[in-house]
């Protein structure tokens, strides 16, 4: 990462990171990509998440998904970790609870490669400010 | 948007999916309208449910055979039709669904917390750059002073207020400190937010040295939070490397740098006083204030403490300006408060809530109601500090002042929910078991009658209590609250005193009667053979461990009270309901 010396320096650098995101997050975009949160706060990491998160990072790569799994904090639902959040481009982002790595591979297998929704989905319980 | 979650698909979501491409194709407008199944809505009770984008219409209880109407009359001729939309009354339950607003958790759950890129894409920084270019540290002050913003370790001091008292202090060197010594049993809000957004709270800390003058940021944290001190060295080095920490932040002329200081865990250590003294390597005892921390804290310096979660909300309120964060809350408690949610509830989890919310939305809305169906009893909020509320407060608006007139606390946020189950009596001696543990020791008050005081509840759980016994608890607590030195103790008799408030006849049951009513303290419980149901199996004989129950084959068993220990393996092996609990 860059040094940032200024303020201008900061909010360029604020735009060229959101710019990405934004692209990623776009269907039609080429450089769009499937993202998969795993809740990995203290509960998340006791309840298995770092495996479901190895799971995940390996899969997608050994069957060719274009997407990547990311380590998050605390989702607030500690009664169903490990908790996982699915971010396809273009879609609503979809959270499933008690996630193990067969549930993981369940996820890529219906969920992202034929659109089908799994059972176990935690509707979103909060209003962001982001 | 066709929900397609699985309370919908079984009101045939998917066959709606399809009839909706149908139709859109027969009217020419499937290059215009696209259908795509979505995440569950959070209303399965009225699936299944069609949102209509851009304007936001939804359609609730819809059929296959409605998709025509819906797109001829909507999507054609942009007419939603009233009778089948989502109306106010039941808009509102929409909003109920997502009564948390997530500000200090704002990035929780969403940024990879060892990544500084995505916290600055998510605004991070932000507030630090805007503070030090367009404002000058009182302005800031003045910002945080009109936000409302209290003090969320517990306390409720107004935050500006303290800040400007650090500001004033005169002193060559001047420190911040994040007080992340969190130690409620059940609480995890500071460890969460540790976790999952360390640069926030860097982020506010070097906003408040702005503020006060100061160039150095301690944060005392348990050693037994390795993960959350993990991501805070990762966030710190990150910062430090990209210059938002250390020399001339942003260019600006402005030192500040941050370092880690562990604690052993010791629940006292949450009081500012006695944190400062553990910081400098001394004993972890409070000491009489003032000097408050702000004249004279660490290395005899101004100081300025704050707990993790105070400072978390800190970048949110210069981003989005006080007003914003005032609009939020009750009128004294602004803002929201983050509660780590736990007990006998169905959604064990952490949530963020605008103050003001009510009990009976978090614990039955938020929390999805009690566990196995029972009955809901009492609340404990504000740790081992708090008290228990019951039923008549469930619809008491949870701020700082409601919290301490219903006789608990806010509390750093831990809020354990208990059913039928719990013995109050039992739930008081906890606590107290764990302030015993807990105290210093320094002043008699504390260390000796929090001792007293677990010792006559453990009098009275063990069923040898007397009516005077509840009294010398009640006069006890008092004393212990008028005369102990620092906040653990003149906060510790409340959980004795709230459930004697509360369930003086669950007190006067245990003493007078002998009884137990959830059935927690064991001693007072008696397994008895109802001899006419008995058998005759000898299963419970052989089952019990300590052989107190005798009688031949084919007659009636009996078990020796005296030598009894209640273990309650005879009944779980009993086929014939013979073996009763009184």
């Amino acid at each position: 990462m860059p040094k940032v010396n200024t303020i201008a320096d900061l909010r360029k650098l604020k735009a060229e990171l959101q710019s990405k995101i934004q692209k990623r997050e776009k269907a039609e975009n080429p450089e769009s990509v499937i993202q998969i949160r795993v809740g990995m706060a203290t509960s998340g990491i006791a309840s298995g998440a770092k495996e479901v998160f190895e799971y995940l990072t390996e899969e997608m790569v050994k069957r060719n998904i274009n997407g990547m799994a990311i380590q998050v904090g605390d989702m607030g639902y500690c009664y169903a970790e490990p908790t996982v959040e699915v971010l396809i481009p273009g879609q609503e982002p979809v959270v499933y609870g008690y996630v193990d790595v067969k549930k993981a591979d369940k996820i890529i297998e219906k969920h992202i490669k034929q659109g089908e929704l799994l059972d176990g989905i935690i509707p979103p319980n909060y209003q962001s400010i982001n | 948007m066709v929900c397609g979650g699985s309370g919908c698909k079984s009101s045939q979501s998917d066959i709606i999916v399809e009839k909706f491409k149908q139709e859109l194709e027969s009217q020419k407008l499937d290059q215009e309208v696209q259908v795509v199944i979505t995440g569950c809505f959070g209303l399965c009770d009225k699936g299944a449910i069609v949102k209509i984008l851009p304007d936001q219409t939804i359609y609730t209880q819809v059929s296959p055979n409605d998709v025509s109407k819906i797109v001829k009359e909507h999507i054609v001729l942009g007419k939603p039709i009233e009778e089948r939309c989502l109306k106010a009354p039941q808009g509102k339950e929409i909003e109920a669904h997502k009564t948390q607003i997530r500000i200090a958790l704002r990035n929780c759950g969403i940024i990879n917390p060892e990544v500084i890129e995505d916290y600055i894409a998510y605004d991070g920084y932000e507030a630090l750059g805007k503070v030090l270019t367009e404002y000058s540290p009182q302005q800031t002050i003045d910002i945080i002073k009109q936000s409302g913003l209290r003090g969320r370790g517990g306390g409720g001091f107004p935050t500006g207020l303290k800040w400007e008292f650090a500001a004033r202090a005169k002193g060559d060197q001047k420190y911040v400190v994040c007080n992340a010594d969190e130690g409620d049993p059940g609480a995890f809000m500071d460890r969460s937010i540790l976790e999952g957004d360390p640069h926030s709270v860097l982020e506010a800390m070097a906003i408040c040295g702005y503020t006060m003058g100061a160039t150095e940021g301690l944060i005392y944290i348990r050693a037994e939070y390795p993960l959350a001190i993990k991501r805070l060295q990762i966030a710190i080095k990150q910062a430090r490397e990209s210059g938002l920490l250390g020399h001339n932040i942003l260019g600006t002329g402005f030192d500040f740098d941050i370092s880690l200081k562990f604690g052993a865990g010791a629940f006292v250590c949450g009081e500012e006083t006695a944190l400062i003294h553990s910081m400098e390597g001394l004993r972890g005892e409070p000491t009489v204030k003032p000097p408050f921390p702000a004249e004279s804290g660490y290395n005899s310096k101004p100081t300025n403490v704050n707990n993790v979660e105070t400072f978390a909300n800190i970048p949110a309120i210069i981003n989005k300006g006080a007003d914003w964060f005032a609009s939020i809350g009750t009128e004294k408690s602004k803002g929201t408060k983050v509660f780590a949610l736990a007990g006998k509830i169905n959604n064990v989890g952490l949530i963020e809530v605008p103050m003001g919310t009510t009990l009976r939305e978090v614990i039955f809305e938020i929390g999805g109601g009690i566990k196995d169906g029972k009955k809901f009893k009492a609340v404990q909020t504000g740790g081992p500090s708090g008290g228990c509320l019951t039923e008549k407060h469930l619809d008491t608006p949870i701020d700082f002042d409601n919290l301490i007139a219903a006789g608990s606390m806010m509390g750093s946020g831990g809020m354990i929910v208990m059913d039928e189950d719990d013995c109050m009596v039992s739930v008081a001696k906890f606590y107290l078991d764990f302030t015993v543990e807990e105290s210093c020791g320094k002043c008699a008050p504390c260390r000796i009658g929090n001792k007293r005081l677990y010792e006559t509840l453990n009098k009275i759980t063990e069923g040898k209590g007397t009516m005077e016994d509840i009294e010398l608890l009640q006069n006890m607590s008092h004393v212990i609250k008028d005369t102990s030195l620092c906040g653990l103790g003149q906060t510790s008799p409340n959980p004795v005193l709230s459930t004697l408030e509360n369930f003086y006849e669950e007190y006067v049951a245990h003493v007078a009667d002998h009884k137990c009513a959830a059935g927690q303290c064991k001693s007072m419980l008696k397994y008895l053979i109802i001899p006419d149901e008995c058998v005759g199996c000898t299963a419970c004989a052989r089952v019990c461990p300590v052989g107190c129950i005798s009688g031949e084959k084919k007659e009636i068993h009996l078990i020796d009270q005296s030598l009894c220990i209640k273990c309650g393996a005879c009944m779980d092996k009993c086929k014939f309901n013979a073996i009763e609990l009184i």
